[in-house]
């Protein structure tokens, strides 16, 4: 939409006389325009999200709707095996995230010499640069069999769709993160260095609290690109719509994400049949959760934060 | 700065000639083709068990009529048939009859289907050849898809996990194996796959699971397994009747009890290029790309 705005700007006729004025009202306008048409797309998908997957809510009672058996083909439309799936999935994306993307972060902004930053920041630019695909190819390729002969009855599990994600989010969340590390002024290290904290006891204290609203952005983007994220998931995950069983191996069973099954039904279903309402239902409980992710974050770090979310993390 | 000026116009004004020219030249290029007799596209979706054979046809059938190029894709049974309703594309391909359903919508859209059969498919099981099982009767492949036996003990293996594998719902694969196999061919019957089947989104999906975990048991169509990579299940229609290894042989002459026809469906009176091909396609010529690829024959070559 931008691109469209911009070469019709490139074409008005700029007449020398009037240039200042008209011009200025014209650039005032593209911008106001682009600002607010971001605005106005987010709520035209949650209009036609609505229109679309609204039947579902209305024709399937609402227990029925989150019930526990998924097989479309003989209406039974149980969306709680493919939220477990996706729930279970992220968890394990993040849980394996987290301490790894903070601490590299931690790594890269305050204790590595530059020499080594230089090598490690585009190094982890080229990781966020992969297509999802490679990373799930390889997951099915590689990981998998490797899962499954650590004992697992099957090396498509949600802990192998959890470790690709881990990967896919952690650029996002290094590089965000690192940002946040990097905008603590440096006269807080050097104070805390100054009354006799050790480079730990700064970066722990001092650093790392200083910095808090950036990393919670950091951590809550990565889970949106986790709970976002399709076709990796799909290929290592096993799909099974199977309300995993609780204890020990929770991590190591088959699940079915929800993207996974807008992805793999879409195709099939005919339009205005139930089926096709109840996979829009599940982009509305998808946008939803995105949602709600967003707004945690800002509600964690403030409006400052509210406003940097905005970057990403909407599916 | 004069100069470089003058250099970027010239390479512009050369670059909007070419542009010009090339736009110019399209049309013509469109109706020397049409020349020797027009440049005809067959559009070909659906099935992925037939796509193989679709695209070996669409190849071989170059060198009958140069002039006919066919665009063969995948992306299930489903998917082909809905394009076909929508007139997206000329020839749906099937690996299961269409529904009433699907027939009612066609004839609200206008189009009246046209069937035709093009080969026949023995759907194969397959096991991991560490699997001491090598035999299995439909009674007992559906106790273990339903899940009603989760235990490899239970049909003379070794006391392991059953891991189910399976292609996804629209998969005309899938639909066939839950008629025929599951619920035995019986409209009443509301069996449907235990809920911890693995569904994967392409055959490759099925065999790779198959041949690395040796627990794992899924199934196919014939043309799409390989015996020396995985184990063909011998299957007997009950417990009484002899087991069955499947193949070309065992599909062609009925004794395989889980085989089924292959399907291209055209809109009613196909125009004569397209009809010609589908000839072709049923014709001794298609049907030897049929046995080659692992498929079973409409009639022996």
């Amino acid at each position: 939409m931008a691109v469209v705005q911009k070469s019709s700007q490139i074409d008005a006729p700029t007449d020398a006389t009037s240039q200042t004025n008209w011009g200025e009202w014209f650039i005032e306008g593209v911008i106001k325009v682009a600002g607010i048409s971001s605005i106005v797309i987010i709520g035209l998908i949650f209009l036609f999200l609505l229109r679309e997957g609204l039947p579902a809510f209305l024709d399937i009672p609402l227990r029925q709707l989150f019930g526990t058996r998924w097989y479309p083909i003989e209406d039974a439309f149980g969306m709680a095996p493919l939220l477990a799936g996706s729930l279970i999935v992220t968890v394990g994306a993040v849980v394996i995230a987290l301490p790894l993307g903070l601490t590299t972060a931690i790594y890269m902004g305050e204790i590595a010499p530059p020499w080594q930053r230089e090598i490690l920041k585009p190094i982890i630019e080229v990781l966020a640069g992969i297509p999802s695909i490679v990373l799930g190819f390889l997951g099915w390729i590689a990981l998998a069999p490797l899962i499954q002969r650590l004992g697992a009855p099957t090396g498509l599990t949600a802990f192998t769709g959890s470790l690709i994600l881990a990967y896919m989010s952690l650029p996002t969340i290094i590089s965000i993160a690192e940002d946040a590390l990097y905008a603590v002024p440096k006269e807080y290290r050097g104070g805390a260095l100054a009354i006799g904290a050790t480079q730990w006891q700064s970066i722990w204290r001092v650093v790392l609290p200083a910095a808090r609203p950036g990393l919670v952005i950091a951590v809550m983007l990565g889970i949106g690109r986790a709970i976002g994220e399709t076709m990796a998931v799909m290929m290592v995950t096993g799909n099974a719509a199977n309300i995993p069983s609780l204890g020990s191996g929770i991590f190591f069973q088959p699940v079915r994400t929800m993207t996974a099954t807008i992805a793999a039904e879409m195709g099939e279903v005919a339009q205005g049949s139930l089926h096709y309402s109840t996979l829009f239902a599940i982009g509305i409980v998808l946008f939803v959760i995105s949602f709600a992710i967003n707004w945690l974050a800002g509600r964690l770090v403030g409006m400052k934060g509210m406003r940097r979310s905005r970057r990403g993390g909407m599916l | 700065m004069r100069k470089v000026r003058a250099i970027e116009f010239v390479s512009l004004l050369a670059s909007l000639m070419i542009l010009v020219s090339a736009c110019g030249r399209q049309p013509t290029a469109a109706n020397s083709a049409g020349d020797g007799g027009p440049q005809r596209a067959i559009q070909n979706k659906g099935s992925d068990t037939l796509v193989n054979l679709a695209l070996a046809w669409a190849e071989a059938y170059r060198t009958v009529a140069p002039d006919v190029s066919i665009a063969v894709t995948g992306g299930g049974s489903g998917t082909g048939i809905a394009s076909l309703i929508n007139g997206t594309v000329d020839i749906a391909n099937a690996s299961r009859a269409m529904k009433e359903s699907e027939l009612e919508d066609a004839r609200q859209n206008g189009v009246e289907p046209q069937e035709y059969t093009v080969a026949i498919d023995a759907l194969a099981v397959i096991v991991n050849q560490a699997n001491p099982v090598s035999q299995l009767t439909i009674d007992q492949l559906a106790d273990i898809f339903t899940g009603r036996v989760t235990n490899w003990q239970a049909v003379g293996g070794n006391d392991a996990p059953i891991i189910l594998v399976s292609r996804e719902t629209n998969s005309g694969t899938h639909v066939y194996f839950l008629e025929e196999v599951i619920r035995q061919g019986d409209s009443e019957n509301t069996d449907v796959f235990a809920p911890q089947t693995l569904l994967m989104p392409s055959s490759v999906g099925i065999t790779s699971e198959v041949q690395r975990n040796p627990n794992a048991i899924g199934y196919d169509g014939l043309g799409y397994t390989d015996p020396a990579h995985e184990k063909l299940i011998a299957v007997a229609k009950n417990a009484g009747s002899p087991f069955v290894t499947p193949s070309v042989a065992t599909g062609a002459d009925g004794t395989y009890p889980i085989s089924r026809a292959l399907y291209m469906y055209t809109t009613a009176n196909p125009d004569t290029t397209i009809a010609a091909y589908l000839d072709w396609v049923r014709g001794p010529e298609g049907q030897q790309i049929v046995a080659e690829l692992g498929f079973v024959p409409l009639s022996p070559p």
